[in-house]
């Protein structure tokens, strides 16, 4: 497969089986520093599943067994030294449904810098808070109601609410899983609107049922399919010269 | 739109007959349907009216049977001082050898006899064996009574109570008429029923020993049930591997909140009394024993309540970085509380109206004096309560009812204050 430009994250043959069943199967993918990389695929070919192995939020899951070598800048997240706490810092996450604590907006945001000691003071914190929050597009909806409840706000607002909490952290890697489902095509807009921004910034993976929203917001893109990756490439070759029947098939919307 | 919804069906297939909604059928499905709901909503309606009926008559039967033991009949005893010939020099009773120079006075002959000189032989029986108690205090009070003739209010016997509540025989009832004749009987509150502890005479005895005993019981009981419970919970809900040593530890638990609580007390009697060799009657070894009968309660809904925390806030403080422990103590905790303090109430409740267990470990013996630290002898309210149920002394009946209505207000506090806490910690988000 092509390898992009300087790979912030390189997985070799992984698999994963949750039990006795494998979700995937000898995928190995390189992902680039200013890229953003969609991964797409028909429900359940193991788009969300691999890229909870980049950050190993499938430890929590039982029975989750991870094989392979998944690196970031060279080094293995997966080796007995790496600290899964400060890498789940270093690669941050945004989840299908928005999940914002049931706390004040600005206690959303500011929680993450707090349990890693980022702010030296209070201002410093808040400071990070208004930057982490201008940077999610969502400071002049919320600037004036940041001691309201971050579940009060709308779908769309509470899913930035949870991308500025990712950022707040200052994540090398922002992981999206299908981060739009739940949201209305003005929200997504604005959602997609915000990928671009960040786009350079942070390495960015986005798994996406939409099709058109990997066209739009992906520089790459991944297609997965019954756990194993089909193709990966450029976005525009994939959706215009797709060299797998099966993404031929599933871009054409033959099935998914 | 409302064209076509009138228009005819002109394309239906010969097979589909379209369904009549009016035949007779249809109509007494219709009317079997509502008259199942009618039912329905009378029954639940029968047990609501039902179960408030059962609770008012019990609130109002010991409220009436109750309310007469918080109040007690007072005599005003004359008594001439200077013939009385009590041992004592009012010049001692000034500063710190009051009490000694009280001790020796024989001012308990003296009331005796000022009760015999003011209504006769017998005079003596209608005082309370403790009236010359407040003789007692009447003097230290103002020691310048002791100069002259003075009345001093007494509290009246066990019969002359009773009687004076109007409820008693037909000897007593003529007393209270004659003294009622002479304004020397009045009734008021029983101050010393909430100060005083467990006595042989109904006229003495309080509340304040028992309700002292239950406050270091529970207080004991929650410090070690809450936290091991809570601390449980928490560890077999979010560390714990599922395999098949948990699920043993999950039934043991389960089991061990339906086990009845007198086997709690014998475990307590075996294990606190015969191995550590704790003090007998002791509201730390009573707290202990309720202790272990509460735990499990407090480790169930504990555990339901952290089961209910969304996955999706575990989440996102996991994919901020936050580390498993952090995840508990800032996200999952303060989200299950409201829960975990809906089972602690429920347990502590449970732990409050319990007597058989702490019978096991000799919480039923007879306490005079409150217990001034967690290892003195005490006893607790439903003990109380079950002690004085045992008695023959009439004004015993008038007490356990008082003391039933004390456990109630008791308990109702209790929950009163866990129900605050709840409601605080729910409004938070």
């Amino acid at each position: 497969m092509s390898i992009p430009n300087q790979s912030k994250i390189s997985a070799q043959h992984v698999n994963v089986w949750y039990g006795a069943k494998q979700a995937i199967a000898d995928v190995s993918l390189d992902f680039g520093q200013d890229h953003v990389t969609a991964l797409i695929g028909p429900s359940g070919c193991g788009k969300s599943t691999f890229l909870r192995t980049l950050n190993r939020m499938n430890d929590t899951i039982a029975g989750a067994k991870v094989e392979g070598d998944i690196t970031l800048d060279g080094e293995n997240i997966y080796s007995p030294d790496m600290d899964v706490v400060q890498l789940r810092a270093r690669v941050g996450m945004v989840f299908q449904k928005p999940n914002p604590f049931p706390k004040s907006i600005f206690e959303n945001v500011a929680y993450g810098p707090r349990i890693h000691g980022l702010a030296a003071n209070k201002p410093q914190l808040a400071e990070i808070v208004e930057k982490s929050l201008r940077r999610a597009g969502l400071w002049d909806e919320v600037k004036d109601r940041l001691t309201e409840s971050g579940t009060a706000l709308s779908g769309g607002q509470q899913q930035r609410l949870c991308i500025a909490r990712a950022i707040a952290v200052d994540p090398e890697v922002i992981l999206m899983d299908e981060p739009c489902s739940a949201l209305d095509p003005i929200a997504t807009a604005k959602i997609e609107e915000l990928i671009h921004e960040l786009k350079g910034r942070y390495a960015i993976v986005i798994v996406t049922h939409n099709m058109q929203q990997a066209a739009r917001v992906s520089q790459r893109t991944a297609f997965f399919h019954l756990g194993t990756l089909v193709e990966y490439g450029a976005t525009s070759d994939i959706f215009t010269n797709p060299r797998q029947e099966r993404t031929k098939d599933y871009i054409t919307g033959r099935y998914g | 739109m409302s064209d076509i919804a009138v228009a005819p069906p002109t394309s239906s297939t010969p097979d589909r007959v379209p369904t009549d909604w009016r035949t007779p059928e249809m109509q007494r499905r219709i009317r079997r349907r509502y008259g199942a709901e009618q039912r329905f909503r009378l029954l639940g309606l029968a047990a609501v009216i039902l179960s408030a009926g059962f609770l008012a008559v019990l609130l109002v039967t010991m409220v009436m049977n109750g309310a007469s033991g918080f109040l007690q009949t007072r005599i005003a005893l004359p008594i001439d001082f200077p013939s009385a010939g009590l041992m004592l020099d009012p010049a001692r009773l000034h500063g710190p050898g009051a009490d000694l120079a009280l001790a020796g006075a024989g001012i308990e002959r003296a009331t005796d006899a000022a009760a015999i000189t003011a209504f006769g032989k017998d005079g003596d029986k209608w005082l309370s064996d403790g009236a010359w108690l407040n003789v007692r205090e009447a003097v230290k009070r103002d020691p310048a009574i002791l100069r002259g003739r003075s009345i001093v209010w007494v509290p009246a016997a066990d019969t002359i109570d009773v009687a004076a509540k109007r409820q008693g025989d037909p000897a007593a009832e003529a007393i209270v008429t004659k003294l009622q004749a002479a304004g020397a009987i009045s009734t008021g509150f029983n101050l010393p029923f909430l100060t005083a502890s467990d006595s042989n005479d109904p006229t003495r005895a309080g509340i304040w020993g028992a309700f002292k005993g239950s406050l270091f019981t529970m207080l004991v009981t929650l410090l070690i049930a809450f936290p091991i419970g809570v601390l449980s919970a928490l560890y077999l809900e979010e560390y714990a591997p599922r395999n098949r040593w948990t699920d043993l530890i999950e039934v043991s638990i389960n089991n061990l909140a339906a086990v009845p609580s007198i086997i709690f007390g014998l475990l307590g009697l075996a294990v606190f009394l015969g191995t550590f060799g704790m003090p007998r009657s002791a509201s730390i070894v009573g707290g202990l024993t309720l202790a272990l009968m509460t735990m499990p309660v407090i480790v169930i809904a504990g555990r339901n309540a952290i089961k209910a925390v969304p996955p999706s806030i575990r989440d996102a403080a996991l994919g901020i970085g936050a580390s498993p422990i952090q995840v508990v103590f800032h996200h999952v905790l303060p989200l299950a509380l409201p829960g975990i303090l809906t089972g602690t109430i429920i347990g502590m409740a449970r732990a409050l109206g319990e007597t058989a267990p702490l019978l096991m470990i000799g919480m039923r013996a007879f306490i005079a004096s409150p217990p001034a630290r967690l290892t003195d002898p005490a006893t607790v309210l439903p003990v109380q309560i079950f002690l004085w149920s045992d008695q023959i002394d009439r004004g015993f009946v008038e007490k356990t009812s008082a003391a039933i209505i004390v456990l109630l207000v008791f308990l109702l506090a209790m929950n009163s204050f866990a129900i605050y806490l709840r409601n605080k910690f729910e409004t938070r988000w």
